[in-house]
């Protein structure tokens, strides 16, 4: 992926969950919503399974963007996964801004299995927030 | 590096026309580990298959990437052709380039550098991939079906006919549910009560079904083979035991409230049975509206019960019981018409849904089967249907078609016929549709032998006019302004989930669409299970649809429920969390945020020097572990990993997807 500001294209890494988020990814498919492929998916069995050191690695290897997306608060397919995601990424993204990370680009999101066309709306609104702000540097390991 | 074969599937043209397949081959060709690498039109066709294990033969590879559909459409279909082939299922890895790549991409180079680096991370997480075993897991040989209608009793008959234990659980007083309430069906206008209620009493009669009546579903844990489901039986103020069922307390009960089996067209007392058919035919005490229950006095139903089976002290009941498998059959609401104040519903008492229109119709409904305007009590000449209301409208009702308004509608209109001589049924309507066995020829029959009158257009508004109705619209055909004098209105509202089905589903972890209708694991393949292991689906709760195609597909459900609980047991998933005791400090902080209770400590003897010491260590119950790795994020050590999600694994996902 090019550094450089122009014609910079951002690397979004997206964590889903395997029963929303990631069906919610697939529905996004069969009913072709399209979406930037600036956006590559991990599959987790939970919004709760993704350590924040996962984050982290991510933005030192080169993404500009992270997304933790999971099950609706409530609807988690093992009842409290998204519910410690959520404290636990709040404090993540104090640290993350801390550490001269830009807040938008680190994103949790709840979409769920149904919910294709929000899963592409929410990756065409990453994108693009991430592509203003352009590409991380700050964590990105000098390579 | 563990020697990789990789398998890239065109899909026909959904993947290849989208991806440069030979590119990516080429790409996968120079992946760390891997030795193979090669394309299939389908490689989920036997031929894509063979090709794979053909190749972890002659080349001996040690881990398999297929780069296709998601993994959950064929995980399971490739983790057998490597099984087949000698490998352990969970060496394969899924790089899913069509869902998530070729389906949402349009262009074909960015879409080809994003397909190739998918395949790139599955390479790396396949390479960690080790070894997993699934256990096996006894299965407890009982059903729960939940609800009461004709999908639930279908169901419910059909899994004990094959030797399984039932409890049925009804939200009402009976079971019964919509089909009750109707009239005549169609095609063949059958009495709906003649076909349904035998039903209803071949249920009570067996041996292996249990009813629970005014009774909900409260709380399900566990998962495939082994749930446990909690059942909370309201209080029904009336000793099932004891009651006979004669009915002198409905007689008596000085309180007349709404009737909901009638919608509100007449009343019925706060002891009562839904209808005069139903079952169990003991009545339930609505404590909401009995006198004793709100104002402390009355007690007239215990002083006229013979039996002496009114118990104004009865408390809800709690049950909890195991279940293999559940079949969730909760049916449909009749969409509510808050939002079609054009149509005068509710200011106009002639204008009607037609669920009440169908009460009208119905002998042992509020008028004994006669088509009475509410208005005047007397016989409407013309009636207007107006049809998908609430149905096929974006703007403020449900997008989707209702499926089955415009074949009720054409028995409407010929029941009008044959029970007011004389009178004229105008039909408005979108478009007429009727796929279904002598659906059209039905539909024929009410305007040709009937002379029913079908005008296409949307009824924009209808008027009360003294004792009438206008009704206005355009009559699309020849565009002329069509403006109607009629002595009722029936609106065909919409169908649409029960109210309570999006708190249904998360007590059960399934998921249902936009409209709240539980979600099919495959639309076309997969139709009456669910995402969930062991949970399936029965009736309207998955979408409108008909009668017939209730009954077949809750017959359907049952016949999976039957290979479900026929089997000796069950494989566990193996992708559960497991403890490396060496790292492991004992502190248990997985412990506190484990949702199963599956892990506990542990006390390990160990020798130091020559010393033997006790040290406190976790340890996982793989029965109840669901897979979740929660624990893994919590522990500090990091000594506690989710086999299949390892952290080793995922970072390495990581590392190669940001290449």
């Amino acid at each position: 992926m090019p550094v450089t500001r122009e014609g910079f294209e951002p690397l979004i890494v997206a964590f889903c969950c395997n029963w929303c988020s990631y069906a919610g990814a697939d529905l996004a498919g069969t009913s072709r919503q399209t979406y930037p492929s600036n956006v590559r998916v991990i599959r987790v069995p939970c919004s709760g399974r993704v350590n924040p050191g996962f984050i982290i690695r991510a933005f030192q290897r080169g993404a500009d963007g992270v997304l933790v997306a999971g099950c609706h608060p409530g609807d988690c397919h093992y009842h409290s996964g998204n519910y410690h995601a959520r404290r636990r990424f709040t404090i993540l993204k104090q640290m993350l801004d801390y550490l001269g990370i830009e807040p938008e680009r680190f994103q949790v999101r709840w979409i769920s299995g149904s919910e294709g066309a929000k899963f592409s709306a929410v990756m065409n609104e990453l994108t693009e927030n991430v592509r203003k702000l352009g590409p991380n540097r700050k964590l990105r390991d000098a390579r | 590096m563990r020697r990789t074969g990789v398998f890239i599937c065109w899909c026909g043209s959904n993947i290849a026309a989208t991806v440069d397949i030979d590119l990516a081959v080429a790409a996968a060709k120079k992946m760390p580990g891997v030795v193979f690498a090669d394309q299939n039109k389908y490689t989920c066709s036997e031929i894509g298959q063979e090709m794979i294990r053909e190749a972890i033969r002659t080349h001996r590879l040690e881990r398999v990437v297929v780069a296709a559909c998601s993994p959950r459409m064929h995980e399971n279909t490739f983790r057998k052709t490597v099984a087949a082939a000698g490998l352990n299922p969970y060496f394969l890895e899924i790089a899913n380039i069509r869902e998530q790549c070729s389906w949402v991409h349009k262009d074909k180079e960015t879409a080809t550098d994003k397909a190739i680096a998918l395949i790139r991370t599955a390479v790396a997480k396949a390479a960690r991939n080790e070894a997993l075993f699934a256990s096996e897991l006894p299965i407890e040989r009982r059903a729960l079906v939940i609800g009461g209608g004709i999908a639930g009793i279908q169901a419910a008959l059909d899994i004990a006919e094959n030797g399984f234990v039932v409890d049925l659980v009804e939200k009402e007083p009976s079971i019964g549910g919509r089909m009750a309430q109707l009239d005549k069906t169609f095609p063949t206008l059958d009495c709906s009560a003649c076909i349904l209620t035998p039903k209803m009493v071949e249920v009570a009669q067996s041996e292996k079904i249990t009813i629970f009546s005014y009774a909900e579903v409260e709380k399900v844990e566990g998962y495939v083979g082994n749930f446990t489901v909690t059942v909370r039986s309201r209080a029904r103020s009336v000793d099932m035991g004891k009651c006979t069922g004669c009915g002198d307390c409905m007689l008596k009960c000085p309180v007349k409230v709404d009737s909901e089996f009638d919608l509100g067209l007449i009343k019925r007392r706060a002891i009562y049975t839904p209808f005069p058919q139903a079952v169990p035919n003991k009545p339930a005490i609505d404590r909401e509206n009995c006198r004793w229950f709100t104002a402390g006095k009355c007690r007239v139903c215990e002083k006229v019960c013979p039996a002496g089976a009114i118990d104004y002290s009865q408390e809800d009941e709690l049950r909890t019981e195991k279940y293999g498998a559940i079949v969730v059959a909760t049916g449909f609401d009749p969409k509510k018409l808050d939002n079609y104040g054009e149509y005068a519903y509710g200011k106009h008492p002639d204008v009607l849904t037609s669920l009440e229109f169908e009460r009208l119709l119905n002998a042992s409904g509020p008028t004994g089967g006669k088509i009475l305007r509410p208005s005047n009590g007397r016989p409407p000449k013309n009636v207007a249907f107006i049809q998908c209301v609430g149905s096929r409208d974006k703007a403020k009702g449900n997008p989707y078609c209702a499926k089955v308004c415009c074949m009720y509608t054409a028995k409407h209109a010929i029941l009008l016929c044959e029970k007011v001589p004389g009178a004229r049924p105008f039909v408005f309507y979108i478009d007429v549709r009727t796929p279904g066995k002598d659906y059209e020829e039905f539909y024929n029959r009410a305007y040709e032998e009937f002379g029913a009158t079908y005008i296409k257009g949307n009824v924009s508004k209808v008027f009360p006019d003294g004792e009438k109705l206008l009704v206005r619209s355009v009559d699309a055909l020849s565009g002329a302004l069509v403006e109607l004098e009629v002595d009722m209105v029936v609106l065909a509202n919409s169908v649409d989930a029960r109210a309570g089905a999006k708190e249904l589903a998360q007590k059960l972890s399934i998921t249902t669409n936009a409209y709240n209708f539980f979600n099919e694991a495959h639309p076309k393949l997969r139709p009456v299970e669910t995402h969930t292991a062991g949970i399936f689906l029965a009736g309207t709760c998955q979408g409108p649809k008909d009668i017939p195609e209730t009954v077949a597909q809750a017959s359907a459900a049952a016949v999976k429920v039957a290979a479900l609980l026929g089997k000796d047991s069950l494989l566990s998933n193996p992708t559960v969390a497991e403890v490396n005791e060496k790292l492991c400090t004992g502190d248990m902080s997985c412990l506190a945020v484990c949702p199963y209770g599956a892990i506990s400590e542990k006390m390990l003897e160990e020798r130091r020097g020559r010393e033997t010491v006790r040290r406190k260590v976790a340890e996982v119950n793989m029965a109840l572990c669901q897979g979740c790795g929660a624990c893994t994020v919590a522990c500090r050590p990091g000594a506690i990993n989710l086999k299949g999600f390892t952290n080793e694994q995922i970072m390495a996902e990581v590392e190669a997807i940001c290449l």
